[in-house]
């Protein structure tokens, strides 16, 4: 299995050097989108607690660093780390809120969805950070500023950002921390009676889960250099987010990556074949239709099926 | 080892609504010691195990185990304590292992996933779950399940283990085994506190008895005392059968 890793690293770095300018835009969106699901994965996924409002942590965090880097000065490699923190705050509150009053299933995905609601019109009636006109980050293309003249270059900061939050992912699944969010999803009450405090457990995955989600939110804004409330905040970010995981195994470390790797290239391709002529939101209903597929034939998602078929095969 | 109880409940009472599910109930546990809880359907057992292990709150009353007071303490801070407890509907993780289940428990004492691995597969060979370890816990038969929900409480290495109706729905054979276990797991020096109403299982493990109907203590005593107190008899059958002539 290390050796398997280890190739597919060294191949994934390897690889910009045979690919066109628009394949690596391909990789960064699916790269980018495995990070943001493995970082809703580790409270959506593990602990089962189904946050539908996680695009609130994205937003946060683009506007947070992107602010500050254009009033402070501060640089965003730095103002990452202050976006995720934010995020982390606001994520306290919502799983506190959850969590302390018991918010289980639909209410909880309910709370959250208004969270990023609430989140999504502040932005939009705040003239300070540009209102409904939305926020523009000037493009000056230095490196020290998270701006890059080669698109490569966020190929490589994707890329990384992936690996770090799979890397995390995998050492909490192979920790007590890991073990305890798995058993909460499948009974709470039971873990309880087993001495687990659930609700601290909880909480902590929601807070590595957000502020992972709000670092997510600076290489947002500084690749596409302009934030629109409805598009950083809105309810189909959130879906972005959610949709990868489940389809590719929610509660796996590998997962969130697979599920991007089925659903990003996609979106893009629809996005191509029906983006003109008035067809735009295509790629909608094929998630949609996507979904249901994964509820009805793989349940837990594409991951453990395709390990199922492994083992079957090859580990007999 | 010292005098004072293990467990002391003084004066717990609870209501739902216009239902006194429990009304002024004190006893105490020695260490070491088995009590039996019995009393028919509906007299508020299973409430006791909830207020005893956190899940309820007592409206009035007051809990004391090793000398502490449970007042305020959420179920897991109570398990932390040595105070397990297993439910009457069993609850295992469905789709994890059944060593991954008991595992759980253990690393309530050893946060070290492999050695509270290890210590669970110690338990799960003392409730003779061993041949099972790698299954999954949902595709279990009701009787393995329950030995599952038994193995959990264990790990976490309590003081006092409240068992809840774990012989219900077992044959004689089960039965029989499972007392066998409980009467070693108390022989080890783990006190427990037994929900039970196979009175056979009851009467060979309880050194002392508690008998509850609608909410209240009716009867206290040894195994022998209670089995023909007509106070019980009239809690189980009523009255008319406590001066009906023997056949």
């Amino acid at each position: 299995m290390k050796w398997v890793v280890a190739a597919a690293i060294a191949l994934l770095l390897a690889l910009p050097a045979w690919l066109n300018s628009y394949a690596v835009t391909v990789f960064i969106f699916i790269f980018f989108y495995a990070f943001l699901g493995q970082a809703w994965n580790i409270v959506g996924g593990y602990a089962g607690q189904l946050s539908a409002g996680h695009a609130a942590f994205v937003g946060v965090g683009a506007y947070a660093s992107a602010l500050l880097s254009a009033r402070l000065g501060l640089t965003p490699w730095l103002g990452m780390l202050v976006g995720g923190a934010l995020s982390a705050a606001l994520g306290t509150v919502v799983g506190y809120l959850g969590f302390r009053f018991g918010l289980r299933g639909f209410y909880f995905v309910l709370l959250t969805v208004a969270f990023a609601e609430v989140c999504r019109i502040v932005a939009l009636n705040t003239d300070a950070v540009g209102g409904a006109l939305g926020y523009y980050i000037t493009f000056t293309g230095d490196p020290r500023q998270f701006q890059f003249q080669d698109n490569r270059a966020y190929y490589y900061v994707a890329l990384g950002l992936m690996l770090v939050a799979t890397a995390i992912v995998a050492a909490i699944e192979r920790r007590r921390f890991g073990a305890y969010l798995i058993a909460i999803r499948e009974d709470e009450q039971a873990c309880e009676a087993l001495g687990v405090n659930t609700f601290r457990y909880k909480m902590l995955a929601m807070v590595v889960s957000s502020f992972l989600t709000g670092v997510g939110g600076t290489f947002y804004a500084f690749y596409l250099f302009s934030l629109q409330p409805s598009s950083v905040f809105g309810i189909p970010l959130s879906v972005e987010i959610v949709i990868r995981p489940i389809v590719g195994g929610a509660g796996t470390v590998l997962g969130p990556i697979l599920g991007s790797f089925i659903l990003s290239p996609l979106a893009e391709a629809s996005r191509i074949y029906f983006g003109q002529g008035g067809w735009s939101g295509a790629h909608l209903i094929a998630y949609g239709l996507l979904l249901i597929a994964v509820v009805l034939f793989l349940p837990q998602g594409a991951y453990p099926a395709l390990r199922r078929l492994w083992l079957r095969s090859f580990a007999r | 080892m010292s005098e004072a109880p293990l467990l002391e409940v003084r004066g717990i009472g609870k209501r739902f609504g216009g239902l006194q599910a429990v009304r002024d109930l004190s006893f105490a546990m020695a260490r070491g010691e088995v009590l039996g809880l019995i009393g028919p359907n509906g007299a508020g057992k299973t409430t006791v195990f909830n207020l005893l292990s956190g899940f309820l709150t007592p409206d009035a009353g007051a809990v004391h185990f090793d000398g502490r007071s449970l007042a305020g303490l959420k179920p897991h801070a109570i398990c932390r304590l040595g105070l397990a407890r297993t439910f009457q509907i069993v609850r295992p993780f469905p789709h994890l292992s059944v060593l991954d289940n008991v595992r759980v428990g253990a690393l309530a004492r050893e946060p070290r996933m492999e050695k509270a691995r290890d210590r669970a597969r110690a338990v799960i060979e003392r409730v003779g779950l061993g041949a099972k370890a790698e299954h999954p816990a949902a595709g279990l038969t009701l009787a393995e399940r329950k030995r599952l929900e038994l193995a959990r409480a264990l790990a976490t290495e309590p003081t006092l283990l409240l068992l809840d109706e774990v012989m219900a729905g077992l044959n004689s054979t089960e039965i029989e085994a499972i007392v066998a276990l409980a009467r070693s797991i108390n022989a080890s020096g783990v006190s427990i506190l037994l929900i039970e109403h196979n009175m056979r299982a009851v009467m060979t493990l309880s050194h002392r008895i508690v008998v509850l109907s609608f909410g209240e203590k009716i009867v206290e005593g040894a195994p022998a005392a209670i089995a023909n107190h007509p106070r019980v008899i009239e809690a189980y059958l009523g009255e008319e059968y406590v001066h009906a002539p023997a056949r």
